[in-house]
This record gives structure tokens, sequence and C-alpha cells, in this order.
């Protein structure tokens, strides 16, 4: 395959993982971006083409012994569940953008401790980056069949060169570092499903195609010479080789930079970790079954002409001569590769720009007013430095790092960055840790590893046998680079990790309890450990004293944040704890949201000395922080309470609330039946009082007009009387205190006793009665003299209905098995649809309410609702087709 | 002769009324409502009305708006008679364009009296 057909391909696949990424970009909220599988696929990032070239040559040529870097992770993923969970809480509350700002703003926002943990994450993850460009670089000319060139006519200096444009174009989009990056995320975790895809389909051909099974690479190889030696753990002292290993890479997967962000920083959902602990050690273990059998598979193979074991993969495809095999297999290592380049410069640049240049330096020219040049700035900031990482790799590669296996390399990285371990679970499970400890741990755990590592394999790379390695420094025997000590049954890189740790380790522990950590450091120990119990209002836990006012940090915070979402974010900020808008002073509160909010943009050391620019701070003794510490826990406990009273509080003044209307409204009612009933009281007495006027004064009046007169006062009386009555028996119900007699009657007898005083004033009006009774002779339990009274009220009702030609009124009483209905109906005139439910309410006026009721006046129909529903009936009006008619119904149980 | 009309839902208090300005001769209209106030109004124009207020169908003050609104009822005086009592009652009767208020129970002299003034004045 020629370099052009090769290089259109790799555009080809970048371009597709290009579509990829800004697609997912725009869905960063579709279920097929934003999901555990999607999570897990991108903690795949761990498998480099360490894994997939660099596994097949150790087993090559040591047998086992690359399965420790696997092992390690597998053994502590189960607890993911409550490390990661921990992790993932703190950063996710702090906005913390990296694993430089989680260790330095444990202790206390420490501006050195995060440059020097940059400074080890570069130095420790350059030559790593360095290492994949040579697995590029190096299959790309096995591929194309072509030799290395000088620099500048060799096509993979280009292929490295768009890979950073690449990278500092689509890893800066966001100047908020704890940002996700969904985009970047799932093509990661599509390069990652593809390179384990394409590294099964190798391992597939290599075992049932050009060999036949497991069974007969094995066959084949065990007569091979070392065979059994290569493929046995060996003694005691390999056995500790062996756990060291897998120590080590156990720290890399907390550790490494680019596991770290896509373990912590992209992390959506804490659910995904349930998914990822068991399908991350499935993806781990696919990708191991394949590797011994190519890497002996190619032991057999190439037995006569050796080739570099690191690629039998490729070998052995081009072997078979098939080409589409070899493209295949070069595409799922340059996957490989390119995710890790891209993941681990991205996490680099971060932490570069957030935690070495803008704290030491680049802060000073961040003062623009505007948002936008801010912004921009940082980002350039971070481009540059992804640009810049990648060149640096490749002429590292180029110019250093050619004489080293991919895993050799790969394990110095694992032992630099494992520097960081004391630190960082110190910072999770140990409140005393200071930030001198961690400083005078990482510098001196580092240096051992450069004397017992780094020095060796640099003298290495010039002259292979060295003075400086056989007989020590000066020739002091115990300062031998390898035998630290007289430590002599570990292999170098075990050797360098045990000491290194081991002094890293002591000094942390012992600087921190010798020397005491300042307030924020204790302040900070208690909020990652206890994350828990701080999650929901993490600002309340941070102490801080002194003065500062609002808008000095709005100013800032609108520096790096832009005026519109500076103005949301202080919004929901005082709607969180309650603040009035127009609060001038600053509180611990705002100082640590703040902090948080510019952390994402331009790191945590850099929050805390921008903040500090505005805010004159006092300082707090120890002991008395301690004192906020535990008066905050109660304080939280106590808040938590005082919600669920306040809550209570207002849940009563709503119901108060409501009380209060219900009683206004009765209030209303009443002084609307105080005004209907002195009008019905004064109507009588005003004819009462003319008649009794005009005859008093007027001796001429006609007999008969005198009577009539007469006949006047003693009606109005009668009225009047009859109105008291009423209003008394309406009180009555009202208060409980009108009893009522239920007895054994006969609803027809009953109304007999209504009908016959009235016959006269019938005959008289012309008015004619009818009953239709569906049954006579029928016994119910009711009070007598009550139900004539309804009776009577709604007869008298009719009556006053009927004018002009409309004299009938017919009475009805229907079995309707559980009850009894009575119907009273007159014809002529109807009642306005919206008076019908109102006509019988005590406190009826129409809506003009100088309009009187439809239906006469007084409280007559009042009373009548009051004795049905004493009776558990239920009395209502309705207007038919000719008329009114006003029914009533009893219960036959009562 | 003046003309007289009397509007009341209450037949007991129309007939003393009816009674006291037959006697002072007037010739005297009555109505039972509102609405047979006004249609009666249609054909005879009274000097005075004496207007009930709460009265079913169309009260004492929409029959007072509907007056006025008749130009050949202009000089037709009003006075309201009724149970309504509370000083914004009254207040109210008079700003809708009434001559007098009075309210009930009544003294039939001094009705007849502020009947007479208006009709002088």
């Amino acid at each position: 395959m020629n370099s052009v057909t090769l290089l259109i391909i790799l555009i080809l696949y970048l371009g597709f993982l290009f579509a990829i990424a800004q697609w997912a970009e725009k869905k960063s909220n579709n279920k097929w971006t934003n999901n555990a599988y999607i999570y897990t696929l991108s903690l795949a990032v761990y498998c480099t083409t360490w894994t997939y070239y660099g596994s097949i040559g150790v087993a090559a040529n040591s047998g086992l012994n690359y399965l420790a870097i696997y092992l390690g992770p597998v053994m502590i993923i189960p607890a993911w569940i409550l490390i990661l969970k921990k992790i993932i809480r703190i950063s996710r509350v702090n906005k913390i953008s990296g694993i430089a700002d989680f260790i330095s703003l444990r202790y206390g926002n420490d501006r050195f401790l995060g440059a020097l943990v940059t400074v080890i994450c570069i130095v420790g993850i350059l030559p790593y980056i360095a290492l994949q460009l040579k697995a590029i670089s190096e299959t790309f000319h096995i591929v194309t069949q072509t030799a290395d060139t000088i620099f500048f006519k060799d096509t993979t200096t280009y292929v490295a060169i768009a890979l950073a444009l690449f990278t500092s174009y689509y890893g800066t989009r966001y100047v908020d570092a704890s940002e996700k990056r969904k985009g970047i995320v799932t093509a990661i975790a599509v390069e990652s499903f593809l390179k384990l895809v394409f590294f099964l389909t190798i391992g597939i051909f290599v075992t049932f195609f050009a060999f036949d099974g497991f069974q007969d690479i094995f066959n084949q190889a065990s007569l091979l010479e070392n065979f059994s030696e290569k493929n046995s753990i060996g003694d005691f002292s390999k056995a500790i080789n062996w756990f060291l290993l897998c120590i080590l890479s156990l720290f890399a997967i907390f550790l490494l930079p680019r596991q770290f962000h896509v373990s912590i920083i992209e992390n959506n959902r804490e659910k995904h970790i349930k998914t990822a602990i068991w399908l991350f050690p499935l993806y781990l273990l696919l990708f191991n079954i394949f590797v011994y059998p190519i890497a002996w598979g190619g032991n057999v193979l190439f037995q006569a002409n050796p080739v570099n074991a690191d690629m039998y993969s490729l070998h052995i495809a081009q072997l078979f001569e098939h080409q589409w095999l070899v493209l295949l297999v070069f595409l799922g290592g340059f996957s490989a590769a390119i995710s890790m380049i891209v993941v681990s410069t991205i996490a680099l640049s971060t932490m570069l720009s957030n935690n070495l240049l803008i704290p030491y330096g680049l802060i000073g020219k961040l003062q623009s007013d505007k948002q936008e040049k801010n912004s921009n700035r940082i980002v350039r900031i971070r481009k540059i430095g992804i640009f810049s990482l990648i060149i640096i790799a490749y002429f590292i590669f180029r110019y250093f790092a050619l004489d080293y296996s991919l895993v050799s390399i790969g394990l110095i990285s694992f032992v630099i960055i494992a520097q960081l371990a004391p630190s960082f679970f110190g910072a999770l499970f140990w409140k005393r840790g200071s930030a001198k400890g961690s400083i005078a741990g990482i510098i001196f755990g580092f240096l051992i590893c450069f004397y017992t590592l780094l020095v060796p394999y640099a003298i290495g790379i010039s002259t292979y046998e060295n003075h400086f390695i056989s007989e020590g420094l000066f020739g002091i025997e115990i300062l031998k680079p390898f035998q630290l000590l007289g430590l002599d049954y570990l292999e170098p890189v075990p050797h360098a990790l045990f000491w290194s740790l081991f002094v890293n380790f002591f000094i942390y522990y012992g600087v921190s309890i010798s020397f005491k950590g300042n307030y924020r450091e204790r302040n900070y120990a208690e909020m990652y450990v206890d994350i828990d119990k701080y999650i929901s209002n993490h600002e309340n836990a941070f102490i801080w004293k002194g003065k500062a006012y609002r808008a000095d940090i709005e100013n800032i915070l609108k520096r790096f944040l832009g005026e519109e979402r500076t103005t949301r974010a202080l919004r929901i900020f005082n709607l969180k704890y309650n603040i009035e808008k127009d609060t001038t002073m600053a509180d611990a509160r705002l100082i640590k949201f703040s902090e948080n909010l510019l952390t994402g943009h331009i790191g945590t050391a850099s929050a805390k000395i921008l903040i500090g620019s505005v805010a004159k701070e006092d300082q707090i003794s120890l002991p008395e922080v301690l004192r906020i510490l535990e008066e905050s826990k109660e304080n939280i406990l106590l808040n938590k309470k005082l919600t669920e009273t306040s809550n209570e509080l207002q849940k009563l003044s709503v119901q108060l609330k409501e009380a209060n209307e219900t009683l206004l409204k009765k209030d209303k009612q009443k002084d609307d039946f105080l005004d209907t009933v002195t009008h019905e009281l004064r109507t009588p007495i005003t004819a009462i009082r003319a008649s009794t006027e005009l005859l008093y004064d007027d001796d001429e009046i006609p007999e008969d007009i005198k009577k009539q007169f007469l006949q006047n006062i003693i009606t109005e009386s009668d009225r009047l009387n009859r109105l008291i009555d009423q209003i008394l028996d309406l009180e009555k119900f009202e208060t409980g205190k009108q009893k009522i007699y239920f007895s054994e009657n006969d609803i027809s007898k009953t109304f007999e006793k209504v009908i016959n005083p009235l016959k006269q004033l019938l005959t008289n009006k012309y008015i004619e009665v009818n009953t239709h009774f569906e049954i006579e002779d029928f016994k119910l339990l009711y009070d007598e003299e009550r139900i004539i009274q309804v009776f009577t009220n709604l007869l008298s009702n009719a009556i006053k209905f009927c004018s002009g030609s409309n004299t009938k009124i017919d009475v009805f009483l229907h079995d309707k098995i559980e009850y009894v209905e009575i119907a009273v109906s007159n014809y002529g005139k109807l009642i306005p649809k919206e008076d019908l439910l109102v006509i019988f309410d005590k406190f009826y006026q129409s809506n003009n309410q100088n309009i009187k009721k439809p239906i006469g006046s007084g409280l007559g129909l009042a009373i009548c609702k009051k004795i049905i529903e004493a009776h558990h009936g239920k009395i209502w009006a309705e207007n038919t087709n000719e008329g009114v008619t006003l029914k009533f119904t009893l219960p036959k149980k009562n | 002769m003046k003309k007289i009309l009397i509007v009341d839902d209450e037949p007991n208090i129309l007939m003393t009324l009816e009674y006291t300005f037959k006697k002072k001769n007037y010739q005297v209209f009555i109505a039972r409502d509102g609405q047979e106030a006004l249609d009666l109004m249609n054909v005879e124009i009274p000097n005075v009305v004496i207007l009930d207020i709460m009265m079913p169908e169309v009260d004492g003050y929409a029959t007072l708006h509907a007056m006025k609104k008749n130009p050949s009822l202009q000089e037709c005086r009003v006075i309201f008679l009724s149970a309504k009592n509370k000083e914004s009652d009254i207040e109210k009767g008079l700003i809708l364009g009434a001559d007098a208020y009075v309210t009930k129970p009544f003294s039939i002299k001094k009705l007849l009296e502020k009947v007479e003034n208006l009709l002088l004045g």
C-alpha cells in the first residue's frame, strides 16, 4: 500500500471521527451520546498502542507479565462505586477541571502544588504521547513498507501536525474546562469500540485461520526454547514484582490525567459507574484474550527471521498478504494512539493553562473588562498548549525515545504519575494531610524516580554499559540506581516504584503531622472527606471571614463569565440562600460560589488569587476553623429542620389565608343577609305606619276604605310576625338547636293537613290544585310539623306565581325505591337559569342586588332547604317547558 | 290637575299613597314595577314620580336611568321612596338624579310636603 492511499484513508477516517464528534456535540443530551456505554467505552482510552501493540511484544518476550497492567485496574474497579463516586461529587461541586485542580484545591488552593502536579503530569505523560506518535510512525512505515526518512520528508511528521491542529481546535471549545465535551467523548468511545473490534478481528484471524485454534498455537509454541521459563510466574521475588506492577496500574487508572478526565470530568451521571464496573473489566478481558495467541503465533511464524515483536499483528497480516487486514489493524492502532493523544493533551493543556501559566503570570494579562477578550486569551493559551505538547512529543520521539519498547516508556510514565498517589488518596480519606506534606512527598518521590529510573534510562540511550548503573554513584554500592540500599531482587520499574512511593508516602505523612496546615486546607479537608454531608449546600461548609463587596466580586465574574451568565448565576445563588438582592457585602458562601465559577475557567489557584484581590480576608486560627466546622455541621442539620419548619409555616399561612378569605366571604354574606332582612322587616312596618297615619289624621275616610286599611294593618302585622318566626327558625337550624322529631306518618295525610286550611284561599283565587300520588297510604319517617312547613312554603310560592290564565298547580309523588320524590309544579314564568341553584340560599341576592328574589321574598325556601337537609333529603328547582317545578326527596330510611 | 305616578311592588303601600294623593286632587297613576312604570310614561307624562328601589325585574335605579334618557320626561320630578336607608344608598340615589329621597317607613305628611315643595320649586 502506498503512502498516498494510506494518507487518504487516514484523512477519511479522521473525517469520520470528526463528523461523529460534531454530531454528538449537537445532540449532547441525546440518549445515544449520554449513556453508560459511551461512558464505559470512553474509559477504554486506557488501552493505548501500549495495549494494542506493546502487550504482544511483552507476551512474546516475557510471557504473562503484560497481564499485571490490566489486573490492577480490575482489582480496584469494584471500589469505584465508592471512590469514584466520591471524587465525582467533589469535582462536580467544586467545578474541578483536572487532577492538578483536584489536588491543589484540597490543599487550600495551593498555587505551587497545582503547578507541581502539572509539571509531574507533563513530565510523565509527554514521553507517553511520544510513544503513541512513535507507534503511528512505525506502523505507518510497516504498512507502506517505506523507511524512516529525515524530518521534513517523513509523512508521519505531517500526520502529527494534522493531529495537533485537529486536537487544538476541537479540545478547546469551552472556556470553562469543567464543561462536558460530548463530541470528543463520543468520538473516543467509537474509537474504543473500533480498536477492540479490529483487535479481535486480527486475533481471530491468527488463532483460527493462520493456526488451528488455541491448542495448535500452544503446541507449536511449546516447542520453542525458553517457552516454559517465559511462561511461569516464578519465585517469590517475581511475585513481588508482579504485585508492584498491579499496584502501579491500580494507581494509574485513577491518576493518569486522561483517565481522570474521562472518568471524572466527563461523567454525566453517577449511575453510569454501575455499568462501568462490570463492562470495563469485560472490555479489558476481551482485549487480552488474543494477546497471547498473537504473540506466540508470531514467535512461531517469525522464528527464522525475527521482526519487532510489538508489531506482530501487522506483520502476520502482511505475511498472509491480507491488505484489508493490515489496514484494519493499522486503523485500530491509530485509533488507540489518537484517542490517548487527544484526551491527554486536552487534560494537560487545561492543567498547563489553569494551574501553571495563568496563576504564574498570565493572570495579570487577563485584566480586560471584556469577557470575550479574556475568554479568547484563555482558549488561545490552551490551543497553543495542545499544539505544542503534541509537537514537543513528536520531537521527543524523533530524537530521544527511539530505543525503548512501547511498554518500558509507558511504565516509566506510570511510575512518575504514581507520585501523586499519596496526596491524591490522602485528599479523599485523611483530613490531616497538608500542602507542605504533599509538596514535599511529591518532590522527594519524584527525585527518587529521577535517580532510579530517568537517569539510568537517559544514560542507557547513549551508552549501554555504564559505571553509574553497575557500580552506583561515586562507586558506592548502596547507591546503585537499580538496587538502592541493596534491594536487589526487584526489576527496575517495580524497584523505582517501591522506593519512590515509600519515600513519598512517609514524607507526606511525616510532614503533614509535624507541620500544621492553614485553615483553608483544614476546611477543604473536611469538604473532601465528608463530601456526602456537604453535597447539597457545600457553600455553607466553606469558612471565610473578612470584608468584600458584592459589586467587586460581580465585576470579576463578569470579566470571565460575561454579563449575562454572571447575572443569572448570582440570581440563582440569591434564590438558593434567600439573599436580598440589594445586599452589599459578600459572605463566605458567595466567596466560595464565585471561586467555583471561576475555577472552571482559570483554575482553583487563580480563582482564589482573583477573589482575594478584592476581598480583605481575616486570618482564622485552626482551632477556630474546627469549631466553626463543628458548628456548621450542626447548622446544616438545623438549617434542614428550619426549612422543614418554614415549609410547615408556609402551609399554615396558606391555610390561614384561605380561612380568612372564607371568613371575609361569610362576613359579606352576613351583611347582605342583614340588608335583606332589614328591608323585609321595614316593608310591612312601612305599610302599617302609612295606614295608621291615615286612619289617625283623617276622619273622613270612607268606611270601606277604613276597613281596608285596618285589614292592611292586620295582614302586615302577621307578615312581620311570620318573618320574625322564620328568622328565628333559620337561626335555630344554623346553630343546630332545631330538633327534628321523627315519627311514622302518611305523606298523603300530611298533605291533606296542608291543603285543607288553604282551600278557601284557593277557591277565592280560582286556583286548582291536582295531586298525582303514585302510592297512597304510604308510611314514612319524618317530622310531620316540619314537612307541613315545607309543603306550605312550596304551595304559597306556587300560588304567588299563578296569574292570568295560569291557575293550575300540580303536586306529584313518585316512588323511587330508596326514597320518595315530591314535586310541586306551577305554570307560566320561568326562573332565570343562574338563579335556579341559589333561590334556596338565605343570602341569595340576584346579580343586581336591587332586584328582588324571583320567588316572593323572605326566608321560606331557605328554611325548606334546612328542613329537607335535616331529613337527609334534597331540594331543588327545575324549569320545565311550561313552568317551574320545585322538588324535594325524602329517604325511606332515616 | 297635577299627575303623579306611584311605583311600588307592595300593594298595601300603594293603596295608602293612592288614597292620599287622590284626596289632594292629584291624578294618580300606579305601577307594580319599573317596566310597567316606563310603559305607562310613554302614554302619560307625570309631574312627579314616587319610585321604590327594590322591585322585581326592573329596579328603581334602572327606571330613573331610562327616564333620564327620554327627552320628554326631563320636566318630571322624581322622589325615591325606599327601605334602603344607608347614607351611601341615599347619596347614590341623588347622584343618579333623583330630586328627593325618602326612607321607609315614612310619614305621609312629610312625603306630601316634599311633593308639594318640589312642584312649587
